[in-house]
């Protein structure tokens, strides 16, 4: 090798004020992570080139000029600003519009854990997003031969499309139709011609579970997946805090409305903690001590479940007027979670094929249920904040035991308390 | 798995032969034979260019006017941009329903007639209008499309019935000053070449300070010299003729009154870069000038202004062909057009290089506005000091403008450059004039504490497209129009467009059901400036536009449709909205 040349080749740039030597011509996002200052990229992929740029996940301001770090090669004297609020808040936005965009049900996901996308919103601490759920009907593509595509989770990265040819050069996936209604198609004869490592080669590309190989993807226990553990930031708490408990009590109040009780379930998952639970909270209203009526106004509402009717709403409503702070805890009371996946089916259609249309029901015999007696059902599943302002989200499906403790416990203390990388978690 | 290492596949001889910039073309024929595109099309042209079927798939779902279904033997497509809602389109939608028995986005039983709905189609001046199978039918009202309906069904065909576009020229600079619009005789611009080194073309051009016409304003001159001092003999130029923006048509004024001008201007071009090819991408809504293009090439081939050795000077080869888009806003991209051009889907590129570097199959490509090479021809012809005597110090020469909506004289004013938007109100007799878009929905809205300012690149630029809206109109419903708009037209490649745009639909429709909070005002104008920040090309970035300038240029009206003193216990939420579908089911 040329040591001249490699000398040569030595370049200084700065990213956030911080000189950085590197090489001439090496990507910017990559140069970036090494050194520790964090930009999240989702569509890079090392080997892909040119960059595909199509996420904007990494944007940053180059020279004053807002774009993707991704595309950009670093040069002498380069200038970097990628940790400002405004960039954060944007990268933070972008993450979030896939998610309202696509239809993400973590808990059901194949690559839940392994996830390129959740990855990111892990690292970014995302709780809840900013932008209503779309909730698009998409169709799942199950005629490839061994592939399935799961349209509801494809964040048109373009990484298929640009990777994955057969040997004798055909696209397998491409684009098509165009704005919202973009969607990866796949060649079906195509497909069959891939080897069966070049399909999971293929499943392995995509950054999240749109393209799922047919039994070659087995879920796995926590802890033993891809980002489950460990934060690439290294400025991420990976110690649990000291904790001192606080003096004061607080009144708190549960309830679950459109949810499994689940993330209940999961509370009373802290074991030995409830015993230190019960010395900083009162119970109010909750089924935890089945007290139906609130009795007193209260600090805290710990509410699971979305609105699927006009009780939830009036529950939710009464929680709103009685607490102080109120808390979304589970994915469902923060977006609609698995309940909400009925929001892409008009719920005319829901109701005719449970009630009227499905294998057992007689016809003449068969009506939809409505009694002056029975809640009203919504026309879709309602996230909480969509109908009261909420204060604060505990994500999950269930959300950990530790969070939720946590957070309860910031809550009563008045103080943030830091949760760790591996309890954040979508499902 | 990559493309560029696979071995060239097994020889089988295809049934058609095709080469992937004759993509476009070749599925325009075969759906014009047709009707559409039928499966053994598609199978064909992935053979003959030895890429899968997906990969043409994806092309064709791309633009809106190709299709893989059938549209009727008739097909309509109705204009729905803001203009032509204000001047009635609902009705006339209506009356296309009952007079075809086809409902909308479908064909009517019998197959005859297919009814669509399409992004603003150049004709503003003459709104409602429509194409039918690609043949203009304006200031359409329910009686005239009843006997529109009438005449086809009884046999008339489309190309027959259909109306002549008028130009519409209104006004023009007075006395010498008028640039684009004055008397033409063709090789006049081009005779100019005669003895002049390309250099000294280009510095002519660059003394102008003459700018693209297209929106983005660069400078021709540093374009064009760019492109020049690529290294390479291969190079192109091309005319951005997408015209896409809702309310312009000043490029078709151009086209249709002065299609030698623009020829000349792209020889010039060529001439001055260095480039022997051009190509003129027209929008596939202007598939009624083609022929008129088509024959003034023809003709300037056989006046010698066109092929070899133009106007006799040796070794001035120059010659151009048409090529149709086929419906997608985001074409007029120039990288996207390029894309296009090439078979491709019309996605633009990413910012590594400019086409100058790398535009047309890699190659050095000069990409300019329609009005842009006819101001470039009568720069030559003129001389740079003319141009320079019109217009103002700071934007020199003229503009043609693109005036629509609520007024008696829609249709093309040339403007100097510094004319108050209160003339142009005056000379086109604006009806209450309140809300004017500049540059279409990607622009800039004002309102009439501006109209005392100048139309001029320090102050208000304007690329063309002039729309007024008067007091009657409703605000939300021109801001959801063009939010469809771009959410329909966004390539859909990167984030914040795709969704951004969709999302904002969302909040828009709050807005309209009047569940909007302060909150949500500001929710927009902050989603709006991250789609700026993020978006990957000029549609997204530019989409939010409108919506934060509306907020801040009509702040009142904006207070008036959110609610005052909402609860903390009810967002944008409404029980009896939310309940209403199951009410349904009460009996
Ligand atoms: C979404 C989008 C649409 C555009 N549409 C057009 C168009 O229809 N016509 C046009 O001349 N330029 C259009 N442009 C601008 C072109 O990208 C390019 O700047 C222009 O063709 C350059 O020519 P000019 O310098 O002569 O204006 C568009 C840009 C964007 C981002
Ligand atoms: S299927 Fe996967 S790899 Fe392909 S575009 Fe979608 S997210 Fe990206
Ligand atoms: S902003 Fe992005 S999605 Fe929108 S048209 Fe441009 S590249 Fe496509
Ligand atoms: S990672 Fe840079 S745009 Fe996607």
């Amino acid at each position: 090798m040329n040591t001249a040349r490699k000398t040569t080749d030595r370049i200084t740039i700065t990213i956030d004020g911080k000189k950085i030597e590197t090489e001439r011509g090496r990507n910017l996002v990559e140069v970036a992570n090494e050194n520790g200052i964090f930009v999240p990229s989702l569509c890079y992929w090392k080997h892909i080139e040119p960059p595909l740029g199509t996420c904007r996940v990494c944007t940053c301001k180059i020279d004053g000029v807002a774009g993707p770090a991704c595309t950009e090669t670093v040069d002498d004297g380069m200038v970097v600003e990628a940790t400002t609020d405004e960039l954060v808040d944007a990268r933070h936005a972008i993450v979030e519009m896939m998610f309202s965009e696509g239809n993400h049900f973590c808990p059901g996901c194949e690559k839940s854990g392994n996830c390129d996308l959740q990855h990111m919103a892990y690292e970014m601490g995302l709780r809840q997003t900013r932008f209503p759920h779309v909730f698009k009907d998409r169709l799942i593509d199950f005629n490839p031969q061994r592939m399935i595509m799961e349209h509801n989770r494809c964040i048109k990265c373009l990484r298929c499309v640009k990777e994955v040819f057969t040997d004798d050069g055909k696209a397998v996936f491409s684009f098509r139709y165009r704005g919202n209604e973009t969607r990866v198609g796949v060649d079906y004869d195509q497909e069959a011609r891939l080897s069966d490592q070049q399909a999971i080669d293929a499943m392995n590309l995509c950054p999240t579970g749109a393209i799922i190989v047919r039994g070659a993807l087995h879920a796995k226990p926590f802890g033993d997946r891809r980002f489950d553990l460990v934060s690439m930031q290294k400025v991420a708490p990976v110690e649990e805090p000291k904790i001192t408990l606080p003096k004061a009590k607080k009144t708190v109040a549960t309830v679950s409305l459109a949810g499994c009780f689940g993330c209940h379930m999961s509370l009373l998952d802290i074991d030995l903690k409830l015993l230190d639970l019960v010395k900083i909270i009162e119970l109010n209203k909750s089924p935890l001590n089945d007290i139906k009526q609130f009795t007193r106004h209260c600090d805290i509402g710990l509410i699971e479940g979305g609105c699927c009717n006009a009780e939830n709403v009036e529950t939710l409503r009464e929680f709103r007027r009685q607490c102080d702070v109120l808390v979304a805890f589970g994915e469902c009371a923060i977006w609609g979670g698995v309940p909400s996946m009925r929001n892409t089916i008009p719920l005319g259609e829901c109701l005719e094929e449970a009630y009227l249309n499905c294998s057992t029901s007689m016809p003449d015999e068969s009506f939809v249920p409505y009694h002056e007696d029975l809640p009203k059902i919504l026309d879709k599943v309602y996230a909480c904040s969509e109908i009261v302002d909420i204060d604060y989200f505990i994500p999950g499906c269930p959300p950990d035991a530790n969070h939720i403790w946590k957070s309860v416990l910031s809550l009563v203390a008045g103080e943030q308390l830091p949760v760790l990388y591996s309890e954040f978690k979508y499902d | 798995m990559n493309r560029k290492k696979a071995r060239k596949s097994g020889v089988t001889k295809p049934v058609i032969s095709l080469k992937r910039t004759g993509l476009l073309d070749y599925l325009w024929k075969v759906q014009n034979e047709h009707g559409y595109i039928r499966p053994d099309d598609v199978a064909a042209c992935g053979e003959a260019l030895g890429i899968s079927t997906i990969e043409v798939e994806g092309v064709i779902s791309f633009y809106h006017f190709l299709t893989r279904q059938p549209r009727g033997r008739i097909t309509i497509y109705l204009n729905n941009s803001p203009v032509a809602e204000c001047k009635g389109f609902e009705r006339v939608r209506e009356a296309f329903e009952m007079a075809t028995g086809a409902p909308f986005n479908g064909v009517d039983p019998t197959g005859q007639f297919g009814l669509f709905e399409t992004a603003c189609i150049g004709l503003s001046d003459m709104e409602p209008a429509a194409l039918i199978d690609f043949y203009p039918f304006t200031n359409l009202n329910s009686l005239k499309v009843r006997d529109i309906a009438a005449q086809l069904k009884q046999g008339a065909s489309p190309a027959e019935i259909c109306d002549s576009v008028p130009d519409h020229i209104r006004s023009v600079p007075d006395g010498d000053k008028a640039i684009l619009l004055r008397e033409y005789s063709p090789g006049d611009a081009l005779a100019q070449l005669r003895n002049r080194a390309p250099e000294s073309v280009l510095e002519e051009l660059t003394k102008s300070g003459l700018r693209g016409m297209g929106g983005a304003f660069f400078p021709a001159g540093l374009k064009w010299k760019a492109c020049r001092e690529e290294p390479g003999t291969s190079k192109y130029v091309f005319c951005n003729a997408d015209e896409g923006e809702p309310g312009t048509f000043k490029d078709r004024v151009l086209m249709n009154s002065l299609p030698g001008l623009l020829l000349e201007g792209m020889a010039i071009a060529g001439y001055a870069v260095g480039a022997a090819r051009g190509v003129i991408y027209l929008r596939a809504e202007y598939r009624w000038i083609k022929d008129k293009l088509e024959h003034t090439i023809e003709h300037f081939r056989k006046m010698n202004l066109l092929g070899q050795g133009i106007g006799g000077i040796e070794g001035f080869d120059f010659d151009l062909r048409v090529q149709l888009g086929a419906g997608a806003y985001v074409c007029g991209e120039e990288t996207a057009l390029l894309n296009s051009t090439e078979g491709k889907r019309g996605e633009p590129r990413n910012k590594r290089f400019f086409p100058t570097q790398r535009g047309y199959l890699q190659k050095p490509t000069v990409v300019n506005n329609v009005e842009t090479f006819c101001a470039a021809a009568r720069v030559l012809q003129l001389g740079a000091d003319h141009y320079l005597s019109t217009g103002t110090a700071g934007s020199p020469g003229t503009k043609l403008l693109s005036v629509s909506g609520d007024c008696r004289l829609p249709g093309v004013y040339e403007i100097e450059w510094g004319t108050t938007v209160r003339e142009i109100l005056q000379q086109c007799e604006a009806d209450r004039p309140h809300f004017i878009q500049l540059s279409g929905p990607s622009g800039a809205c004002i309102s009439m504490q501006e109209v005392d300012r100048t139309i001029a690149l320090d102050d208000l630029p304007c690329g063309g497209s002039f729309m007024i809206f008067s007091r009657s109109r409703n605000i939300l419903d021109i801001l959801r129009n063009y939010n469809r708009f771009f959410k329909h037209e966004s390539c859909g490649l990167c984030t914040p467009c795709r969704a951004g745009n969709f999302i904002l639909e969302k909040k828009l429709e709050m807005f309209a059901s009047k569940l909007a909070r302060q909150s949500d005002v500001e929710d927009i104008r902050s989603w709006g400036n991250i789609m700026k920040l993020t978006c990957r090309c000029g549609l997204g970035k530019s989409a939010p536009n409108a919506l934060l300038m509306a907020q801040e240029k009509f702040p009142e009206y904006f207070e008036s449709i959110v609610r005052q003193n909402p609860e903390r216990l009810s967002k944008g939420f409404s029980l009896k909205d939310a309940v209403r579908e199951y009410d349904r089911f009460s009996s």
